[in-house]
């Protein structure tokens, strides 16, 4: 809360800093185009839903931004810092890209939480393997972070013993532990039990209150409707519409998203 | 563990009565006076069995995860010899390569005047560096197979997210993907070892006094045929039981996966 009131008013007189640009993005998986050049910018403090059918590339999308995916061709800026690119698309400087991930926490669908390791295990892992966090320090940073995701006492539980929705928290808290300048969220519902979808929600909503910049791959149409201030819509690896929820969802312009939105509820 | 109600069943009592028998036939009707007189040399070849089993298996193992990883995901020039290097020590018999290393190797190293001279001759004279040599490599053969198995089965998405967060390619090996791909076969590895264990005797054919050779000693020295023979299956059942049992708390250690 405090960081979204204090950046207030600097926000006013100058345009915020830019967190994300993509420009002119392809990908390719074999002879199946993907992405078939997508932009996108995302301010700091956006919280950009990107929606469309499954194969439309949104995931795709969102793995190329921190190179889990090698892009094809386009550009990558991440915090007005170009991500060097081979001519094949792969990061030509390991360290630099290595760094940029450090910045850029990303929550799977399938959570991903290192199976060998207790939830607070998997919270100070980067801090303190990767950032050269201070243990002590990381410690007590992890066990603020699950209280506040609701898994407080859960610290020293390993992650099969979890439901899905726990296990989702914790893979947040751990995105949270690294102070990420912007979050990547790839479907981090999808894999859930419906009962269990509301819990991992609330957690995102509290954080999209809080400023910060995050990237929502998603299928919850009311959710994305209600936490971006921007929504983006791919088809078949092009963005066909985009803009802010109100028109995207009240207003739809093309026909595919007009289908989209209605076959989707 | 199992609960003294289960022991108690008529069926596991008959086997145990039977097994005390056993025992006290063996201890009255038996021949164990060569004892004392050999116990120095047995716990000597005891000795020698263990730290040849604890050395072989520790530096195999080192061996066996690059073998496992260039295995699992090395380019072809690497690869490859690994592969072939496995399947030579799989397809061929161990007493083979221990014959091979020492009658071969062992014996074209005195034609060469720089190694005869050199700071490892004292060492290279003696038997059991081959014997420990041929027991690494047959080890790192069969658990370089069992580790690019294990390496591979760690579920992607596990590596995936320590990319995700920026972790760097020997950190993540040495915090996310070793320690799952070992966690994922240790209980292979726990037998491996036992293999291990009885693979060790097969070293007193080139001179390495151990526990087995001592036997032998017994019963040429004496003509006692059977008594060292039942001992020695009781030294071997003891540390095999003890191998099982480090692994067994090992993986009990270690989380449920899901």
């Amino acid at each position: 809360m405090d960081r979204a009131t204090a950046a207030a008013p600097e926000q006013e007189p100058e345009p915020r800093r830019e967190a994300i640009r993509v420009e002119n993005l392809h990908k390719s998986f074999g002879s199946l185009e993907v992405l078939k050049g997508v932009d996108l910018t995302a301010q700091q403090g956006d919280v950009v839903a990107i929606i469309g059918g499954s194969g439309s590339g949104k995931s795709t999308m969102l793995r190329c931004i921190n190179f889990l995916e090698t892009p094809s061709s386009g550009k990558i800026v991440i915090g007005g810092e170009e991500v060097a690119m081979r001519a094949d698309g792969s990061p030509a400087n390991q360290k630099q890209i290595e760094r940029i991930r450090t910045k850029l926490a990303m929550v799977f669908q399938q959570f991903n939480l290192w199976t060998h390791r207790t939830l607070l295990e998997n919270v100070i892992e980067v801090p303190v393997h990767v950032l050269k966090m201070p243990k002590p320090q990381a410690i007590e940073r992890a066990r603020e972070l699950l209280a506040r995701v609701g898994l407080g006492g859960k610290e020293d539980t390993f992650p099969a013993y979890l439901s899905g929705g726990q296990q989702q928290r914790a893979a947040i808290a751990r995105a949270l532990a690294v102070d990420p300048s912007a979050m990547l969220f790839d479907e981090p519902t999808s894999a859930l039990d419906p009962e269990l979808v509301g819990e991992v929600l609330t957690v995102i909503r509290d954080l999209a209150a809080e400023g910060r910049t995050m990237l929502l791959v998603t299928h919850e149409m009311k959710f994305a409707r209600e936490v971006a201030n921007h929504v983006v819509y791919l088809y078949q690896g092009r963005i066909e519409e985009q803009g802010p929820p109100a028109e995207v969802f009240g207003n739809p312009q093309s026909e595919r998203l007009k289908q989209f939105l209605s076959s989707v509820g | 563990m199992i609960s003294l109600k289960e022991l108690a069943q008529p069926h596991r009592i008959v086997m145990m009565v039977l097994f005390a028998l056993f025992v006290l036939w063996c201890a009255i009707s038996l021949r164990w006076d060569w004892i004392p007189k050999y116990a120095p040399l047995a716990l000597e070849g005891l000795w020698t069995t263990i730290w040849i089993l604890a050395v072989s298996t520790f530096l195999g193992f080192l061996l066996a995860i690059p073998l496992g990883l260039t295995q699992a995901i090395g380019p072809w020039y690497l690869s490859v010899p690994a592969r072939t290097f496995c399947t030579i020590i799989r397809g061929t018999p161990l007493l083979l390569q221990i014959w091979l290393l020492y009658y071969g190797l062992g014996s074209l190293f005195p034609q060469f005047p720089w190694i005869r001279s050199s700071e490892l001759w004292p060492y290279l004279r003696q038997a059991w560096p081959y014997a420990v040599t041929a027991l690494t490599l047959s080890y790192a053969g069969y658990e370089g197979e069992v580790m690019r198995g294990a390496f591979s089965s760690v579920a992607k998405g596990q590596l995936e997210a320590a990319k995700s967060f920026g972790m760097p390619r020997f950190t993540m090996f040495r915090r996310i993907w070793l320690p799952q791909a070992i966690g994922n076969v240790l209980p292979t590895l726990g037998g491996e070892t036992i293999l291990q264990l009885k693979a060790t005797p097969l070293v007193a054919t080139i001179t390495v006094v151990e526990i087995y050779s001592v036997s032998s000693r017994v019963r040429s020295d004496t003509f006692i045929v059977y008594e060292p023979l039942l001992l020695l299956a009781l030294v071997y059942m003891v540390i095999a039981g003890l191998i099982g049992l480090a692994f067994k708390r090992f993986e009990n250690r270690l989380p449920d996966r899901s």
